[in-house]
């Protein structure tokens, strides 16, 4: 077969420049602490921040779960820049990579964050499930769904939740009650979904503030930072259509 | 220290801890969920091609039925399943799949009209009728009748997991991620909840529950690196309940090893691939498993094309890497819209990974750890074998409707559907038990676990590296208890994995700071995984046949007359070895038989049927089953199988 063979490529001497502090830890204070690793093929900063910890320094607190991108766990800044850290292979960067925990989040340690917290919160405001609109017939065919509608469900269904849209946020930074481009696809994701009993107007009362819709400004940095590429310029736009649509309704009555 | 009380404790909270809570919320009962990771971080979503539930949707679904999948699922295991569970999993399936469509799972669904599909190498267009637009599609996966898996995409896990986390939210139920337990407090054979440690703040709690469920999922990261498991997969129920010294874990030997994990990563890249059409190529582009297994070619179960596929790499015909020898998945032919749409999470990880796109170049693939059929042995109402009040379910359970081999897309039907089940009777006994244990119990056991931090605390900084031990661990299970195993090989595994126990005993803490510290929280998870790893050795030594994913060499004829029995495995208390026997699979309705793909080499059982059946219940009971709500068998649907069977269509290779 013409296929290319993995090869390994010559290794550099790479450099992290990592933020470190440890809340728990009265003595500690905020600094960047510096480490090196030779490259390896195929380096991703999983693999090399597990190095770092089991070589060299113990105590580095980082979260990883799936280390396959699906799991959200590892958000953090690559070089001011919120990305996954799993999915990044150091081949794509230079030899200097400057790691920092992703902000607005609490800081538990090191590189790790409190995202779990946030998003539970962010559920709860924006009511993100299933109002049903009759209980479940368990021996009742399923309800039809249109397969390109249950595609683009599935669209927004892709947030795994990372944090990156909220840290890459110009507004989620000053306005800690901000659902933010995961909450508002999150609301998307549901006003699309036929089976969910709210309609526009209930919507209406959940996000039509400075928290919500409205709170957004503008500047997309979500889109450009989101690591699954969900459409959140489309979903952005849909979501506005359908709460001015509402406001001129509740105007007219 | 403090002690908290609940009604029921759930630990884990991937898809089947979850389920399971919901069922006890919605029955009022005060539910404390402890989790590693926030729920939707969980490994459940991670499973990327579907989940089987027989509703016979389209075309190539048309007369499926839960009959049907429990044919497929029985065979599937090489007849080690328990078939009572099997039952009941099959009938509950269609059910579990339409309540999370209820939940808002954006199940793909059936598009009217010509719809084209590979099917065994050739393309083929299906004209799906007008009248089931709209309903749950399915795709084919491997060893299955039928066209069986519903799925979301290439994110099935993922989708069903928000969609169950969202009831989670709805009904408010208490979660408190980044906290593992750390030990069961029991008492007599009656279970009362866990100690469990904050991985915050390091901070010791006692949980007094009425209820215990353990759903922390497989424990396949004892094989390090080579899995496509998350970090997270560590097997601590199944460590949790071995350390009681009353509870058994079945089948540890059992390992699932996925024939397409990511070269060099060890990612998993989905079944769906090849039940969507993939090949598998050699070195010279050839599909051996069309030679291999003409009927079901790359779709005969994950043992068998796992075994074909290191079959392909002993004889030469792997591809050379500097990460060893692998093969290639081609889904090229499929056409990148196919691949962007249905299989997107794929084209991802591709890109993610290896910098490659599959619509024009395959992907290296070969086996890899992927499943643990093994866990901790419940009765079919979901509670563990000798202990009272502590249940099991999902991955971490072995309840047993995947015996020796699971199918594709069983474990994430089984994390609802068990989910539902045994989340069922939880709530049902919850409500009939009062919480009658002392504080002093609780106590003890906290003291217990602030002991062990300290003794570890206490050890000088000098001496060995805990991830050493580990790193040797995986290297030997994965060497040595891999896709083929020998006697001899397993003999040398089972005494090195008896001197890495030992070299825990040198190991050193390099750290000390304060709050949570992660060295400290892996030393205190390897004792257990070690312990996990040598029962597996010491299983598949001991089991001298093959049987689904369980291969000897040695060996390689399945042997009802001796070995259709399920492993059970008991550490006692203060032993330095476990203790293994052996118990009936269960009640039998389908006859050991020729699964119709793999290997055709079987001895037959000595006993009839119906005198196995006898027996079975009593020596069930005599090995710890508790007794159940209604009575072993009550649930079984005798002959129902009968007319549904598989006739296999390959010529007869039995010496």
């Amino acid at each position: 077969m013409s296929t290319e063979m993995i090869t390994l490529e010559t290794p550099r001497r790479l450099r992290f420049e990592i933020f470190r502090f440890n809340p728990e830890d009265p003595s500690s204070e905020p600094h960047h602490q510096t480490f090196e690793l030779d490259e390896q093929p195929f380096m991703t900063l999983y693999i090399a921040l597990n190095r770092i910890r089991e070589e060299q320094d113990p105590s580095l607190q980082f979260d990883f779960a799936c280390r396959s991108a699906i799991c959200g766990s590892c958000g953090m800044l690559v070089n001011g820049r919120p990305r996954l850290a799993c999915n990044t292979l150091t081949r794509d960067l230079g030899e200097t990579i400057r790691l920092e925990p992703l902000p607005v989040f609490k800081l538990i340690g090191d590189l790790s964050v409190d995202t779990g917290t946030w998003f539970r919160g962010m559920a709860e405001q924006v009511g993100g499930w299933i109002e049903e609109k009759a209980p479940f017939q368990a021996h009742a065919e399923e309800e039809r769904m249109d397969a390109d509608l249950a595609q683009a469900i599935y669209e927004g269904e892709r947030c795994i939740e990372c944090g990156c849209c909220i840290a890459g946020c110009g507004v989620a930074n000053v306005n800690p009650d901000f659902v933010g481009a995961a909450g508002l696809n999150r609301i998307a994701r549901f006003m699309r979904d036929p089976r969910d009993a709210r309609s526009e107007d209930d919507w209406f009362e959940v996000v039509s503030d400075e928290n919500g819709v409205f709170g957004c400004i503008g500047l997309m940095g979500c889109h450009d930072v989101c690591p699954k590429e969900l459409p959140l310029l489309e979903q952005y736009a849909y979501l506005r259509r359908k709460m001015l649509g509402a406001a001129r309704e509740e105007e007219r009555t | 220290m403090k002690i908290q009380t609940t009604d029921v404790l759930v630990i884990g909270g991937g898809l089947a801890g979850e389920r399971c809570a919901i069922e006890s919320a919605t029955a009022g009962h005060d539910v404390t969920l402890l989790s590693l990771v926030p729920p939707r971080r969980s490994h459940s979503c991670a499973a990327q091609g579907g989940m089987q539930a027989a509703l016979g949707n389209c075309v190539k679904a048309e007369g499926d039925e839960p009959t049907v999948h429990f044919l497929d699922t029985v065979r599937g295991s090489d007849w080690g399943a328990d078939q009572e569970v099997a039952t009941i999993f099959a009938h509950e399936a269609p059910v579990a799949v339409r309540e999370l469509a209820h939940w808002g799972v954006p199940w793909t669904r059936v598009r009217p009209g010509k719809n084209t599909y590979f099917i065994k190498g050739e393309k083929v267009e299906i004209e799906e009728p007008e009248e089931k637009a709209g309903l749950i599609t399915h795709r084919d996966f491997g060893g299955t009748a039928k066209w069986r898996a519903c799925y979301a995409s290439a994110g099935t896990g993922h989708a069903v997991l928000y969609a169950v986390d969202g009831e989670v939210v709805r009904l408010g139920i208490r979660v408190l991620d980044r906290v593992e337990a750390t030990t069961l407090i029991h008492e007599g054979g009656r279970c009362w909840g866990a100690v469990s440690r904050c991985l915050r703040t390091g901070e010791l709690t006692a949980w007094l529950a009425k209820s215990t469920v353990l759903a922390t999922g497989g424990h396949g990261r004892i094989y390090g690196q080579y899995t496509t498991n998350a970090t997270i997969n560590e097997g601590a129920g199944a460590v949790l309940a071995l350390e009681t010294g009353e509870v058994p874990l079945g089948n540890m030997e059992a390992v699932q090893f996925h024939p397409t994990g990511l070269v060099p990563s060890g990612i998993l890249v989905t079944e769906g691939c090849r039940g969507d059409g993939g090949f598998l190529l050699n070195r010279d582009g050839h599909r051996f498993m069309v030679d291999a297994e003409p009927e079901k070619q790359e779709l005969a179960s994950r043992d068998v094309v796992s075994r074909h596929m290191m079959d392909q790499i002993k004889r030469g015909h792997g591809v050379a890497s500097d990460f060893g020898e692998h093969l290639w998945l081609d889904l090229r032919h499929l056409g990148e819209a196919h691949l962007r749409t249905k299989l997107r999470e794929v084209w991802d990880i591709c890109r993610d990974f290896n910098g490659l796109d599959p619509s024009k170049a395959p992907i290296p693939v070969r086996p890899i750890q992927h499943y643990s059929m093994g866990g901790v042995r419940v009765n079919k109402d979901g509670e563990a074998y000798g202990m009272h009040g502590l249940y099991a379910v999902g991955e971490a359970a072995c309840w047993d409707l995947h015996g020796f081999n699971r199918l594709g897309g069983n474990s994430l039907a089984e994390t609802v559907v068990a989910g539902r089940v045994i989340g069922a009777r939880v709530a049902e006994r919850t409500a009939a038990a009062s919480l009658s244990v002392s504080t002093d119990v609780a106590q003890s056991f906290l003291a217990d676990a602030a002991k062990r931090i300290a003794l570890w605390r206490d050890r000088p900084t000098t001496g060995g590296n805990v991830y050493a031990v580990r790193d040797r661990v995986a290297s030997i299970l994965n060497e040595k208890v891999g896709v083929f195993r020998t006697g001899d090989e397993l003999e040398v595994a089972v005494t090195e994995l008896e001197q890495a126990q030992r070299d825990i005993q040198r190991v050193g803490l390099r750290s000390s700071g304060p709050g949570v510290d992660p060295e400290l929280t892996a030393a205190m998870r390897i004792e257990g995984m070690v312990r996990l790893a040598r029962i597996t050795a010491i299983g598949a030594l001991e089991r001298t046949e093959s049987r689904g994913a369980h291969a000897r060499t040695d060996h390689p004829t399945r042997d009802d007359a001796h070995w259709l029995n399920r492993t059970l495995a008991r550490w006692d208390a203060e032993a330095d070895a476990p203790r293994l026997t052996y118990e009936p699979v269960g009640l039998l309705d389908l006859p050991p038989g020729d699964r119709g793909y793999g290997q055709t080499l079987q001895k037959s059982m000595e006993v009839s049927i119906g005198r196995y059946n006898e027996c079975a219940p009593s020596e069930m009971r005599a090995h710890g089953a508790l007794p159940t709500d209604e009575p072993m068998g009550a649930r079984m649907l005798w002959g129902a199988w009968k007319g549904h069977e598989h006739r296999p269509t390959r010529p007869e290779r039995n010496e």
